[in-house]
């Protein structure tokens, strides 16, 4: 009776899943393997499934020597860098000023918040008419507060990535910091209470209470945005394509690039997977170093 | 003294939050303007005449947006719908059923979330040719339906309902389906209403499905076709704001009805996941 009981309640499980799995293993596992085999071919898709060719590790070996690729790792890099802690700082420092308690806390709550929900292509436009380096609004008020020189923003092989950098920033700070206005809520006011007692200050109470009970959330916002980092590609496609040069170009702008306009899949599935590896390995190296920082 | 303290906090903040919202205040103005007024300087927050007729030149027309708004409306109801059913049903696998393989499996989809996009575009652009559905509506709507993200948010919410309340039911010999369809659905009505708000968003802000999906101009949904309409328009800035005005319309309002279920959905879909 008791196995019967476990038998049927293992049929009704997989039964209740099988249609994501259904759709998961023709939609993602199964791509993500054949992604897997074509990375080491040589194939043009516009000569059919007869083209492809298995030409080993040629592939991850070309690409450490192609200089759109290793330029738009680069780029990635920086982005990264200077994209995931300022965001992480700036979403925090808002979280807590809305936390401390202010007026109109919600409709705040909802400015901040608007760039989130707005979709990536609309603001890349906006954003791209807002840099305009002769006439756009920005370099129009640096004009007017005596900068002769302002920077000429997407057109400026110097600037061009700052400028999207900027943009990201702006349209992340909403997401992050509701996340980390959950995080802050979540700790027990008694604690602070009891540091009052104890005779604590603001500033010390920052560091022994809200860093530590703080942790778990700032290392999920670390994972995810870092994730996203390495995933930006439609403010690039819209705002730059990539130029001017290859001072915009990123992983993913290139990839689509090779499989999509030049129709080389091996060798733009090589490149997913190393991109994914390397996502892979800093997620998993966050994880083992979490254990050092994060308290739960 | 504490009063000062919060009042000084709220202008700063609203401060903070007028410069983060400058961008879409001057989208707004900018679509109601002529095309000379455009970069005039200072800003004109208010324009002398509003040019009503931007929207109309981008509503009504050769290359209409009401064209793009269609398709949009039409796959992302259909993705919402069949995201709601088969994250439901799975996120009840995983969080109410004991069985093997269960976690193993689960594992698997929260690994998913690493894979970038470039990982899957390349084979499923190979078989939709395949398949045949390159070019369709079709192509959006699968990839939009199976994300792990709809069962990590809903499983999160059915691990939290006691066991008593299935338990009872088992008693009168209630078998899983009637449990999830008549106690845990009913139960979890508001993480549905957040499912639902949240995947309309992240489905009619999607840009990269159909960039390489579909190819014919009739067939774009809403971001794609604004991007086609910007190419067009070359520097004709104040339709250009009028179109992305247009664009983002339905997302605002729905996060202005659905703010309280939005940001939940947000911050456990985050947080907890």
């Amino acid at each position: 009776m008791r196995l019967r009981h476990h038998q049927t309640e293992t049929l009704s499980g997989w039964l209740f899943i099988l249609p994501s799995l259904l759709g998961f293993f023709i939609l993602i596992i199964g791509p993500i393997l054949f992604s897997l085999v074509i990375s080491f071919t040589n194939w043009n898709f516009l000569e059919g499934m007869k083209g492809i060719q298995f030409i080993g590790f040629d592939n991850f070996i070309k690409m450490w020597g192609d200089r759109w690729f290793t330029d738009s790792m680069k780029n990635n890099l920086v982005y990264a860098l200077i994209t995931v802690p300022a965001t992480m700082i700036i979403s925090l420092l808002t979280a807590i000023g809305l936390n401390r308690g202010v007026f109109f806390k919600s409709g705040i709550r909802l400015m901040i918040f608007m760039p989130y929900i707005s979709s990536i292509v609309a603001i890349s436009i906006v954003w791209g008419v807002l840099y305009n380096p002769s006439q756009g609004p920005i370099n129009a008020f640096l004009y007017s507060i005596g900068i002769s020189d302002p920077p000429r923003w997407l057109a400026s092989t110097d600037w061009a990535l700052p400028a999207i950098i900027i943009m990201s920033i702006w349209a992340a700070i909403g997401y992050n910091m509701v996340i980390y206005l959950a995080g802050l809520q979540s700790i027990p006011r008694t604690l602070y209470e009891a540091a009052k007692i104890d005779g604590a200050g603001a500033f010390r109470s920052f560091q022994h209470i809200t860093v530590p009970m703080l942790s778990p959330t700032t290392f999920f916002v670390l994972v995810t945005n870092i994730i996203y980092s390495f995933q930006v590609f439609a403010a690039i496609f819209i705002m730059t394509q990539g130029g001017p040069g290859t001072s915009t170009s990123v992983v993913t702008y290139y990839i689509y690039q090779v499989g999509f306009s030049f129709y080389d899949m091996g060798y733009a599935s090589a490149m997913a997977w190393i991109l994914f590896l390397i996502i892979f390995l800093i997620t998993v190296i966050q994880w083992r170093g979490q254990k050092k920082w994060v308290n739960y | 003294m504490r009063m000062t303290l919060k009042l000084l906090l709220t202008v700063i903040m609203i401060a903070f939050a007028f410069t983060m919202i400058l961008p879409f205040l001057w989208m707004i103005t900018t679509s109601l303007k002529k095309p000379i007024e455009v970069f005039a300087y200072p800003i004109q927050w208010i324009p002398e005449r509003i040019q009503w007729d931007n929207y109309e030149k981008v509503w009504i027309g050769a290359n209409s947006f009401w064209v793009y708004y269609w398709n949009s409306i039409k796959v992302t109801t259909i993705t919402v719908l069949g995201t709601v059913i088969i994250s439901s049903a799975a996120a009840y696998g995983f969080a109410r059923i004991r069985f093997k393989g269960r976690d193993a499996v689960f594992l698997i989809y929260l690994a998913t979330l690493m894979v970038p996009d470039q990982v899957t575009l390349i084979p499923r652009f190979i078989l939709f040719n395949y398949l045949g559905i390159y070019n369709t509506h079709l192509a959006l709507i699968l990839p939009g339906i199976f994300t792990a993200f709809g069962i990590f948010l809903l499983r999160q919410f059915y691990l939290s309902i006691p066991e008593d309340f299935s338990e009872a039911a088992r008693m009168e010999g209630a078998n899983h389906f009637r449990i999830w369809t008549s106690i845990i659905i009913p139960l979890s009505k508001p993480t549905i209403v957040s499912l639902i708000i949240l995947s309309f968003t992240l489905n009619w802000n999607e840009f990269v499905n159909p960039l390489v999906f579909l190819t014919d101009r009739e067939l774009f949904t809403v971001p794609l076709g604004l991007t086609n309409f910007i190419d067009e328009m070359g520097t004709e800035y104040t339709l250009m704001m009028a179109a992305a005005v247009s664009s983002i319309l339905p997302v605002i309002l729905v996060f202005l009805l659905g703010q309280k279920w939005f940001i939940e959905g947000v911050v456990s879909s985050g947080v907890k996941g």
